[in-house]
């Protein structure tokens, strides 16, 4: 397989050590101060959003790639970075129209696939 | 019936449990107890199609199955008060709808049960009922959807956390025996509400042992008991912390009540090996040894 | 024991008696489990770019993947173990995001399509999406007085 061959270990390896330090972050907060997972997740957005939106984030970035992106604060970087490059072509309009666009991707497929799954799976108990 | 002390109400022919039925879901018969319940339920749906009618089916059967147990026709017993945890007592009235009872509605969360049996009581002793029907139930899932989070969001509960009870307790009080050896209810002492402060709905124990211990400290001083008259003390799902919490502030009051208390939350699933953190939660089991019946 | 007189005397002997989770195997699991969905999703990355896509589309490819499998775990009530696991290791990660909106449309069905499903679906996820577009807003607002 050439692609294999073409994979940079030592870019996913910085992915992953990243990635599961943004991780502990969020366990800490989890275990230390009781706040429930929606907060957990608000409070990741909004810090990617100001992260972003101070160039910031853009650094861990380009040195994680997915260890960056993928974790909720990358999502919010991701809506900033969307709302500034946005309001630079159209101006201000731009702002309200920027963020979401960005997102739309991921937003639309977790509506559709929520929507998806629950037409075929089934309540269950936890068992733990 | 006279009131003595702050709010304890003594009652002069004290009311027989004539009978009591309880069904419970598939965890809790992997629990230590499950024994001594009715029914096991193996699982959670019990052939209905969402949580909440599954609950409401609970009541449903438990309540005929105590009425046949007893061997009262239903159309003796007079009143009937059942409550559960979802809004507008959903599985409660649901669950009775057939069953051509009048009906009271009540909702005391996790003393609904004893709520039911206080209010029972004073019925039947005052002479305003022969026979009374007492129901509660919960559902583990249904409580969850209602109050936590949907059961398949990937969240971690914390070792404080409680495990609702899923399952139903009914009993019938009476005030005649019909020739049976039935547990009696002597006293009651309804407990004020204590809000200590506590805001973390994963500790919920630690939430309500203020409370449990303000009852009782209340109910020995209106009686003039010691925690030693008793064979055994109850509480309903203070779990394994609020159970600790309970016996030291108890001891720093002055009152001993290591060697005969306990908690239902505690007894009905092992820690261990079932993996429910800090025990269960909900009153309805204790129908079978509330702390103001003395046998 | 000390006598309890005050609610916050209450509190910290609260704190005292209750148990601490497992903060260090918590976090563990958590970089691990976080770190290998990242990998993961770097890896659909790279997979997308040796395809020849731009790097915009590949990271939009990751999150739709990521949030597609997500989806599926959740329906098949495998996510709810790997949460319980993983802690913040599955939350944070997009995954997390995911899995918020899945669950209640799942367990809001009985509840009917349009108002169970349909607006259920967002009870948890709804937040991340009103704080996040609108500090974006705000961001954008901010950014063009500097273009």
């Amino acid at each position: 397989m050439e692609f294999l061959q073409s994979i940079d270990w030592m870019q996913l390896l910085r992915c992953f050590v990243v990635g599961g330090i943004i991780c502990i972050i969020g366990q800490i907060l989890i275990d230390k101060t009781k706040l429930t997972s929606a907060r957990i997740l608000v409070i990741f957005v909004t810090a990617g959003v100001i992260l972003g939106a101070l160039g910031i984030y853009q650094y861990i970035i380009d040195f994680a790639g997915c260890g960056a992106t993928v974790p909720l604060l990358g999502f919010g970087a991701n809506l900033a970075k969307g709302a500034i490059t946005e309001v630079q072509s159209t101006g201000l309009l731009g702002a309200f129209i920027g963020g979401v666009k960005a997102s739309a991707g991921g937003i639309a497929a977790a509506v559709f696939f929520g929507y998806i799954a629950s037409l075929i799976a089934k309540p269950k108990i936890k068992k733990q | 019936m006279k009131k003595i002390g702050n709010q304890t109400i003594i009652f002069n022919t004290p009311p027989y449990i004539l009978e009591t039925s309880s069904i419970v879901g598939p965890k809790e018969a992997e629990g230590p107890l499950a024994k001594y319940f009715d029914q096991c339920l193996e699982d959670e749906f019990w052939g209905e199609k969402t949580w909440e009618k599954a609950e409401s089916k609970i009541v449903k059967e438990n309540v005929n199955a105590v009425i046949s147990k007893s061997g009262v026709p239903a159309t003796q017993i007079d009143y009937c008060f059942a409550g559960d945890l979802l809004n507008q007592c959903i599985s409660s009235s649901f669950g009775l709808r057939d069953i051509n009872i009048p009906f009271f509605g009540i909702f005391g969360a996790c003393s609904t049960f004893v709520e039911g049996m206080t209010l029972g009581s004073i019925f039947v002793d005052s002479g305003a009922a022969q026979k009374v029907l007492c129901a509660t139930s919960s559902h583990f899932c249904s409580a969850e959807k209602q109050f936590r989070f949907p059961l398949e969001l990937g969240n971690q509960r914390p070792p404080s956390a409680q495990w609702t009870v899923t399952g139903s307790g009914a009993a019938i009080l009476s005030n005649e025996n019909l020739g049976k050896e039935c547990p009696r209810i002597t006293c009651i002492t309804p407990g004020k509400i204590v809000d200590m402060g506590v805001k973390d709905a994963n500790n919920m124990g630690a939430a309500m042992a203020p409370a449990a211990l303000d009852t009782l400290i209340t109910h020995f001083r209106d009686t003039g008991r010691k925690p030693s008259f008793y064979d055994a003390i109850i509480t309903g799902d203070l779990g394994h912390i609020g159970k600790e919490i309970l016996i030291e502030m108890a001891e720093s009051k002055g009152y001993n009540i290591k060697n005969n208390y306990n908690d239902c939350g505690v007894l009905i699933f092992d820690k261990e090996k079932q993996d429910t953190h800090s025990g269960g939660s909900r009153l309805w089991l204790c129908s079978f040894s509330i702390f103001w019946i003395f046998i | 024991m000390d006598k309890i007189e005050t609610k916050q005397e209450y509190l910290d002997y609260v704190d005292k008696k209750s148990p601490n989770s497992p903060i260090l195997k918590n976090c563990f699991n958590a970089f691990l489990v976080g770190g290998l969905i990242c990998s993961i999703g770097q890896i659909i990355f790279d997979f997308c770019k040796y395809k020849g896509l731009e790097d915009t589309a590949c990271s939009t490819i990751v999150s739709i993947v990521l949030i597609g499998l997500a989806a599926l775990l959740t329906g098949l009530n495998i996510f709810n173990k790997i949460g319980k696991f993983a802690g913040a290791g599955s939350l944070v990660p997009i995954t997390g995001f995911a899995n918020s909106i899945v669950s209640p449309a799942i367990e809001y069905k009985s509840e009917g399509y349009v108002m169970g499903v349909g607006g259920k679906m967002f009870t948890v996820a709804g937040p991340v999406l009103v704080y996040g577009i609108s500090t974006s807003i705000i961001v954008g607002i901010i950014a063009t007085f500097f273009v």
